[in-house]
């Protein structure tokens, strides 16, 4: 089994600050390297949120196979679900399930919404969508490749039931970027 | 598995940051989603901390699980450092958590806090923490958190609004001159924690993050940076800040909030600022 | 300079040797130890655990030393102790059928199996102060029959509950019950968190609400059918084990609380039960417990909802001491620039409030004239 933080405290530490700068400023990308030596199917930007947040009282969902289903078991501790709309944290290391299936919580608990982690071929700042909402003070451009076609109108969707909605963290590699439901995505024109 | 040894605390017995790694986590994931609905009240499982009840434990337990080895802390109650509840919370976390303490704004990367914004204006590598009291903003109009959690569900504020309309009806402005309720992305009612109407208008658009923590309550809530936070009141009686209008008998400030200290028995009073950091600024000290 | 509440450092650290100091009292006298509190001022102990939440003796007679014989405070000092330690499993029911019993009584029979048992109790004590207790050294005498009880005492509720005069808890599944210490409670809140939230609560504030259900705030109208406190095993079933095994015995005193139930259309008119649970001997916290128990079923059973101990908000939320405790004492702490923001709106109304009436004297005579 590989290992999980070298650091338990601080490497979960600095793993949450990522995300929740990630998640204040949406679309700028933090970087999150605390995971040196993982199975080969996890980003360590992803393979951190996931052990920074999740524990044995949250159900977790992926489509991770083999020695990285393994380790998610092993150093989160956290039961794996077979039907994501059970699900409160998913990690899609492939093509991510719809946002519609997923539990986007009630409009008295808009809390108890999934968060979605996305691993993804590419992220880069500065262009792509246009980004606005709570967080960003103009503008932030973002540019993630690896999304399904119909994700635009997906995030439409989702972003039209908030207070409900399922919430996002893109991961490529050691970096991430989050995408709270309140944030508009314009697609770049 | 995560790791829930004691371990890198100067106070042995205690996790980093006191809160053990599992409490931290259950707060973190509080936080991010209190970030992702702004202003929205998220319950969470707050503990007894080794501070009591209403002196800050929500506050304390939110910045125990953001804090770590780089950040620098600055505690501040009633805009001071040096007051004894900011002095003890800034002793804890440097005793479970041996962290670097500041009572200078500019060089703070969390600020903690009951009552007060800095005057200094915030920026984007800045976070703040609030202690909150009662996290509800309707609850002198309707104690029964079941059924505000159902007004806030319809974003159904009418009793905050006529509250505000007979005030002004009978008094010719609002009632609450602290903590006076926020609109929080045109979506939530929000109490901005028992801050003056002064602090207001600093919530809006801020760079930096707004945390807040209600320990007793058990409830988080955020407000991200470079969001609409708007003081509850109509077109025609727009809310208005209010400060004493003197000037600070220290540093001579005539835009700083001031404390009013009572100078002898015949109802002579000076006027000092209230945050203790710009005011030492502003004197050159 | 101004000091106002700007203390400091070194306030604080002067304002903790005094305390210690205090603590200490006159060094002449010997200095008490947590083993003479453990067994000296037992139910203090045991009010200390229930509050604090954590059944060791021990901590609660240390706490109760450090806290100077402050129980709400010793109270917390056992919360904010507990709340470090590590959630490994929940122990299985306690049956407190098998209790070994030290006290067991029924106000609703005159005998029954196993029967009554006195046991260590202030009940029938004359209220006369003892001064040979100001004496020391006089050992007390020896009590005829000190022995727990072996004798099987089945349920007083249980012998109802057969002819059907008596509802039947629903019996809890396996499922891990919820615990109040983790999440916030919810409301509507299920049973196994309003006794929770009970069995830590202040037993003062449980007392007035119980008392209040007897004084027709709550239409209650009820029995003890039976009070008893012993030692009772606590049994573990870690999951690589597959079943439970004894870690120990602890006192607890538990009380059922019968009472009348009108019927409605699904159930017949019967009994129905309050329940009651307190770590150690504490006879008044789990009869008060069992009144409000049942006064919270009110909504559940159909009835009409009226009085504040049928309010589980209400009662739920202010139940708990060192909640309340902290709230009420933060008023304290520094509120000047609450305070501040006070002083100049009250200014700024009173100054509209003058010029409206300088503007209008009319109004001020008419208004003169109607207070007269």
């Amino acid at each position: 089994m590989r290992p999980a933080f070298i650091d338990p405290v601080f490497g979960a530490q600095e793993a949450f600050r990522a995300l929740m700068d990630a998640m204040a400023r949406p679309g700028r990308i933090q970087r999150c390297d605390v995971l040196p030596d993982l199975p080969e199917a996890l980003a360590p930007a992803a393979a951190a949120a996931l052990l920074a947040l999740t524990d044995a009282e949250t159900p977790v969902w992926t489509d991770a196979t083999g020695e990285a289903r393994d380790w998610i078991a092993f150093h989160t501790g956290a039961p794996l679900v077979a039907d994501a709309s059970k699900a409160q944290f998913l990690l899609a290391t492939r093509a991510m399930p719809k946002l519609s299936t997923l539990d986007s919580g009630t409009d008295e608990t808009p809390q108890d919404s999934a968060t979605l982690i996305v691993q993804l071929d590419a992220l880069a700042e500065g262009a792509g969508w246009r980004l606005t909402g709570p967080g960003i003070e103009h503008e932030h451009r973002l540019d993630a490749a690896g999304l399904p076609d119909d994700f635009a109108a997906q995030w439409a969707a989702n972003r039209k039931g908030f207070p409900c909605g399922v919430d996002l963290v893109l991961c490529t590699g050691a970096r991430l970027a989050a995408l709270p439901r309140s944030t508009r995505i314009e697609e770049a024109g | 598995m995560n790791a829930i040894t004691p371990r890198n605390a100067p106070e042995n017995a205690y996790n980093f940051a006191y809160l053990d790694e599992a409490t931290k986590r259950m707060i973190r994931r509080a936080i991010l989603k209190a970030i992702a609905i702004p202003g929205h009240q998220i319950p969470f499982g707050a503990r007894e901390m080794p501070l009591p009840y209403g002196w800050g434990t929500g506050g304390i337990q939110v910045t125990a699980a953001i804090l770590g080895p780089r950040d620098v802390l600055k505690v501040i109650d009633q805009g001071a450092d040096d007051t004894t509840n900011a002095v003890s919370i800034r002793r804890f976390f440097a005793r479970v958590a041996n962290v670097q303490t500041t009572t200078r704004t500019a060089e703070a990367t969390i600020i903690q806090t009951r009552h007060r914004i800095p005057e200094r204006p915030l920026t984007e590598g800045q976070v703040m923490v609030f202690q909150v009291p009662m996290p509800e903003p309707l609850f002198k109009l309707e104690p029964r958190l079941a059924e505000t959690r159902r007004l806030h569900a319809l974003g159904d504020y009418s009793l905050a609004q006529v509250k505000l309309y007979e005030d002004i009806a009978k008094q010719g402005e609002s009632g609450s001159s602290y903590n006076h309720p926020v609109m929080v992305g045109g979506r939530y009612l929000m109490s901005p924690s028992p801050i003056p109407g002064f602090d207001n208008p600093k919530l809006h658009n801020s760079p930096a993050l707004m945390l807040f923590g209600a320990g007793r309550e058990k409830k988080i809530y955020a407000v991200p940076p470079y969001t609409s936070v708007e003081s509850l009141d109509f077109e025609d009686h727009p809310f208005r800040p209010m400060r004493a209008p003197q000037h600070c008998s220290a540093c001579g400030s005539a835009t700083s909030y001031l404390d009013e200290i009572i100078a002898d028995d015949q109802g002579g009073r000076i006027f000092v600022c209230s945050d203790t950091d710009h005011c030492a600024e502003t004197q050159g000290l | 300079m101004y000091v106002a509440v700007k203390g400091g450092d070194a306030a604080i650290s002067a304002a903790h040797a005094w305390l210690a100091q205090r603590r200490r009292g006159d060094e002449a006298l010997p200095e008490l130890s947590p083993a003479q509190i453990e067994e000296q001022l037992g139910l203090a102990v045991d009010r200390v655990m229930a509050e604090g939440s954590c059944h060791d003796r021990g901590l609660a007679a240390l706490a109760i030393k450090q806290a100077r014989g402050d129980l709400i405070e010793a109270a917390f000092l056992l919360r904010a102790y507990r709340n470090t330690l590590s959630r490994f499993a929940a122990c299985e029911p306690l049956d407190t059928g098998a209790m070994r019993v030290q006290r067991r009584i029924s106000a609703t029979y005159k005998d029954l199996p196993g029967g009554q048992v006195l046991g260590p109790t202030f009940d029938y004590t004359h209220r006369l102060l003892d001064f040979a207790l100001a004496a020391e050294g006089l050992p007390p005498a020896e009590p005829e029959e000190a022995e727990a009880a072996s004798a099987t005492m089945p349920r007083v509720t249980e012998l109802l509950a057969r002819e059907g005069l008596m509802s039947r808890d629903i019996a809890g599944g396996n499922e891990t019950p919820p615990d109040l210490t983790r999440e916030p409670l919810p409301f509507p809140t299920p049973r196994p968190l309003r006794l929770q939230s009970l069995a830590r609560g202040d037993e003062g504030f449980l007392l007035g609400l119980g008392y209040s259900t007897q004084r027709g705030y709550g239409n209650a109208h009820p029995f003890v059918a039976e009070l008893r406190m012993g030692e009772v095993e606590i049994m573990l079933a870690p999951s690589e084990l597959g079943f439970a095994v004894s870690i120990g015995d602890i006192t607890v005193t538990e009380c059922q609380m019968v009472n009348q139930f009108a019927g409605s259309a699904h159930n017949p008119p019967q009994f129905t039960r309050g329940y009651g649970l307190a770590m150690g001997h504490g006879e008044r916290r789990a009869m008060a417990m069992a009144l409000v128990d049942r006064a919270l079923m009110a909504t559940e059973m159909g009835e009409e909802a009226t009085a504040p101990a049928q309010d589980a908000e209400f009662v739920l939320l202010h139940a708990d001491n060192v909640e309340a405790t902290g709230f009420v004492e933060h008023l304290k702490l520094p509120h000047h620039v609450d305070f501040q923001s006070e002083l100049e709106k009250l200014r700024s109304i009173r100054a509209r409030w003058q010029a409206d009436r300088d503007a209008n004297p009319l109004a001020e005579a008419a208004a003169l004239e109607a207070t007269i």
